[in-house]
């Protein structure tokens, strides 16, 4: 058989610890990332990763963090795939401290571990505040060894658009485009990996990088692969507001003793202390988020009559402060102006992550063979909640399972891409080529970034924190207004070198489409759980909804199936945070 | 003084063969912009001072936190990122935008930087794994040389210190302080260390540490404070050693 080779769509933690483990076998990737890979997402990632690593004597261990991940989760996370990441946790972190992260020491010289939301233990390994800028660095070095070697070939600046799948329903490679010449071709290869990160632009707004715009994930759902609860969106509960974005101020403020408070009756008011006095103010995200939109938009309680709470570090040793917080405190400083050391900083909460994304087994395979998906694009992890420093833990394990199940299914694998019929690429290339030409043929009168200005702002104002079905149903009738308006848009760059324009254009599709399976995904969920809350329903329904969402594509927008989510391990209880409702903390012998 | 506009003078260029030519552009003031946000401001309506519509500016940018490099440009002269250029905190007056000058522009304000990244792979800044199975607990690590590694990890690949070093240009393999750096951080890893030599041989030929003039233009513009007077101080005195060092086994 001809020789093998792995096509890896993304480069931020996941996509590149997948291609480590893949090169290690000895089998050359081919990596594909819009930007180099070294300004991956995954660099924004401030606050650090858990792992049990119980170096600061609480008799810490995996199940505990396994549980905590599943209550935190409210139920929605399948379990077994959970308590296999919490397992191989700890050995992951002394692998990318190995392999160079200056993760913050003990006095002896260990790894020290900060506390998180959503947890009673010291669970969370961090490099000052600046910990997936770390990890990601790590993994990009290990990867431009593997380079070096001629293993790995990087193709950045280039744009996955769609997979190739032949007659058989199998995949066999995929189209991109180069964003400088403009050049699109076919790319063939054994297997194809989808980690291409979140999608925080389709709310205009939010914390994540202007990249994510999950156009990738967008693409291969229209290709047929199902999404799995869209309907999950993290907000966290402590953003900067801004203009062009809103800059996340980690959960380690709160961790390393930061307090939330505003004004009522002339004094200081910590309202999550006084709500949840068993986790005070490292409650789950889910919750000090509507804590903050009750204050604010409720009861109007918010600093100066805005929308806007203090997050307070003043009364903390400020060297203390600038090793473990250093990063995070130099982003406020250059955009806001204050000294986060000296005054409070004003905060708001803000979209920031995707619990859902592309539905895929416990070997990260999805619906159509030789198609795999890992990191913040997949769902597997968070259930209706993810907990703080968790995800740069999933981004990194999914790929060191993904990686191995690339090399499982090439091993079993009787023809190779090139024994695929040269029709089957031709015809993809065409398609994209075509969609392509028209999109440089638009002249509309519509704004691409006017309208997608117009998108976030509503999505961000109805399929936030509290969500209603009337407004739902407003949502997705909108975003079908959007779509047809979208046909009248206008290029306003004709050239065919390092165009943006067209580029923007074909991603703003792409979201449309998800913006749909997100809004109407809550439009039916009726219950609330985690962060997804409707006053209508203000309660867990495990009888109906303790259900994984799986949205499939059609002409007509996005039909909806149910999946039962596997609680193998652990009981469902309420989930409940004022008192300390953990009810499976020891392993149950 | 409050400004009325934000008037932006851009240098711009279709692609590397053909001539760069200036444009401006005026953008309603709003407080709390940044060049970034009115970059994005004029794409959402596209037209120069002459009142022409004209193609959206092309740069680039992610992370928009001053932590990815991407949108690294000159900004009246300086090199910086333009996502942490606030204007209320620029001079009155038009704001100057143009490419970084020594790395090739692709268009308008977007240059190729792989330069750095090959300096990467010729410096080998990586170190040698086993491999990323899990082999038990890391070596211990002084909670003090940590802090100081740490700084030197959090070099974002901007390419700052490169426009700002006199030594670094088109007619020299000089590398510049980005790389350089990297060999002091790996051989300061406890596992790193190990491959010590091989670094430094890297950076003692043309190219390395001696085409560096000292002249530390480079720590004055670096955003992330990456304190590189020192890094390269104690390269110069390791590769200084190594190579009395290998003269003496000879
Ligand atoms: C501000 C911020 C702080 C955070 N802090 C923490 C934290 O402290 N702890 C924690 O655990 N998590 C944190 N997170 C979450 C975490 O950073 C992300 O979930 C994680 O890094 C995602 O990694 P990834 O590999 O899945 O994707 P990403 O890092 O987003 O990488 C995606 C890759 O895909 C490429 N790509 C995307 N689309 C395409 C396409 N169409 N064609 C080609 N390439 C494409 C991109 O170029 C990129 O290389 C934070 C997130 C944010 C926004
Ligand atoms: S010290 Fe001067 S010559 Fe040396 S790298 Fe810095 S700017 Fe360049
Ligand atoms: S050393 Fe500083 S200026 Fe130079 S590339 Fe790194 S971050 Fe930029
Ligand atoms: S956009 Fe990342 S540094 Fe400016």
């Amino acid at each position: 058989m001809a020789k093998q080779k792995v096509i890896v769509v993304g480069g931020g933690l996941s996509g590149l610890m997948a291609t480590i483990k893949i090169v290690e076998q000895g089998i050359p990737v081919d990596l594909i990332s819009l930007v180099p890979v070294k300004r991956s997402h995954s660099i924004c990632a401030q606050g650090g990763i858990n792992a049990a690593l119980d170096t600061k004597g609480q008799n810490d261990s995996t199940w505990e963090h396994f549980y905590d991940t599943i209550y935190g989760g409210d139920f929605l996370a399948n379990q077994p795939p959970v308590k296999a990441m919490c397992d191989a946790a700890p050995g992951i972190i002394h692998y990318m401290a190995r392999a160079g992260v200056m993760f913050n020491r003990t006095p002896e010289g260990h790894l020290d571990l900060r506390l998180f939301g959503g947890v009673k233990k010291r669970r969370t390994a961090f490099a000052g505040a600046t910990t997936g800028q770390q990890l990601l660095y790590a993994c990009d070095e290990q990867v431009r060894r593997y380079e070096a070697k001629g293993l790995v070939t990087k193709y950045e600046g280039w744009e996955f658009l769609s997979a190739v799948i032949d007659e058989n329903r199998i995949c066999r490679g995929i189209v991109a485009q180069n964003l400088t010449t403009m050049e699109i071709r076919v790319f063939k290869g054994e297997a194809v990996l989808i980690a291409t990160g979140g999608a925080g632009m389709i709310y205009g707004k939010s914390t994540n990088s202007t990249i994510n715009t999950g156009s990738a994930a967008s693409s291969i759902y229209q290709q047929g692969v199902p999404f799995a609860n869209g309907e999950f969106v993290q907000i966290h509960p402590t953003g900067m507001i801004g203009d062009d974005k809103h800059r996340l101020m980690s959960e380690a403020a709160r961790g390393e003793g930061g307090r939330i408070w505003t004004y009522k009756d002339g004094k200081p008011w910590y309202f999550l202390e006084e709500w949840y006095p068993a986790y005070g103010n490292t409650v789950p995200r889910d919750i000090a988020a509507r804590a903050i939109y009750k204050v604010c938009v409720e009861m109007g309680l918010g600093i100066d009559g805005k929308n806007q709470v203090y997050l307070d570090l003043t009364h903390l040793d400020s060297k203390f402060l600038e090793t473990r917080l250093g990063g995070i405190l130099e982003i406020y400083q250059n955009f806001q102006g204050d000294d986060p050391k000296k005054v409070p900083m004003k905060i708001f909460p803000a979209i920031h992550y995707f619990m859902g994304g592309i539905h895929v087994d416990w070997k990260h395979r999805t619906e159509i063979p030789g198609l795999f998906a890992s990191g913040e694009c997949d769902y597997m992890y968070h259930g209706a909640n993810r907990l703080g420093a968790n995800s740069l833990l999933s981004a990194l394990y999914s790929g060191t399972v993904v990686g191995p199940s690339i090399v499982e299914y090439l091993k079993n694998m009787d023809k190779t891409s090139l024994d695929v019929k040269s029709t089957v690429f031709e015809s993809q290339l065409k398609l994209e080529e075509e969609k392509y030409r028209k999109i440089c043929q638009m002249s509309g009168k519509e704004n691409p970034y006017k309208l997608h200005e117009e998108m976030g702002d509503i999505m961000r104002e109805n399929v936030g924190i509290v969500r209603y079905n009337k407004k739902l149903k407003e949502t997705d009738e909108k975003l079908q207004e959007f779509m047809e308006r979208y046909k009248n848009i206008g290029v306003s760059d004709n050239s065919q070198w390092t165009n943006q324009d067209i580029v923007f254009i074909r991603q703003l599709w792409n979201m449309m489409e998800l913006a749909r399976v997100i809004t109407l995904g809550a439009y039916y969920r009726n219950e609330s759980r985690g962060s997804h809350y409707k006053p209508e329903f203000d309660k867990r329904d495990d009888e109906n909804w303790l259900k994984t969402t799986k949205a499939y594509w059609t002409e007509k927008g996005p039909r909806f199936e149910y999946e039962e989510v596997d609680i193998s391990l652990v009981k469902p209880v309420p989930r409940v945070y004022d008192v300390d409702g953990r009810q499976g903390k020891k392993e149950a012998k | 003084m409050v400004r009325e506009h934000i008037h932006l003078k851009i240098k711009r260029q279709n692609d590397p063969q053909s001539q760069p030519y200036w444009e401006e552009f005026k953008v309603p003031y709003r407080p709390n912009q940044n060049v970034v946000s009115i970059l994005m401001e004029i794409r959402k309506n596209p037209v120069n001072t002459k009142g022409q519509k004209v193609a959206p500016v092309v740069w680039e940018c992610n992370c928009l936190e001053e932590v990815c490099g991407a949108c690294t440009m000159l900004i009246n002269g300086t090199p910086r990122q333009a996502c942490s250029a606030l204007i209320d905190k620029l001079p009155d007056g038009v704001i100057v935008l143009e490419p970084l000058t020594k790395f090739p522009v692709v268009r308008d304000l977007m240059v190729d930087r792989q330069f750095m990244f090959e300096n990467l792979k010729k410096v080998k800044a990586w170190v040698e794994t086993d491999g990323c199975f899990d082999l038990g607990r890391p070596p211990i690590m002084n909670e003090r040389e940590r802090q100081f590694a740490y700084e030197l990890s959090r070099c974002m690949t901007c390419g700052c210190c490169l426009e700002a070093c006199p030594n670094v240009n088109s007619k020299s393999p000089f590398m510049g302080a980005q790389a350089l750096s990297q060999v002091t951080l790996f051989n300061m890893h406890p596992i790193g260390k190990m491959n010590r030599e091989e670094r430094l041989e890297a950076v003692m030929g043309r190219g390395g540490i001696v085409d560096c003039g000292n002249s530390q233009n480079c720590v004055r513009v670096c955003p992330k404070h990456i304190p590189l007077e020192k890094s390269l101080a104690q390269l110069n005195k390791e590769t200084t050693l190594h190579g009395i060092l290998g003269w003496l086994k000879k």
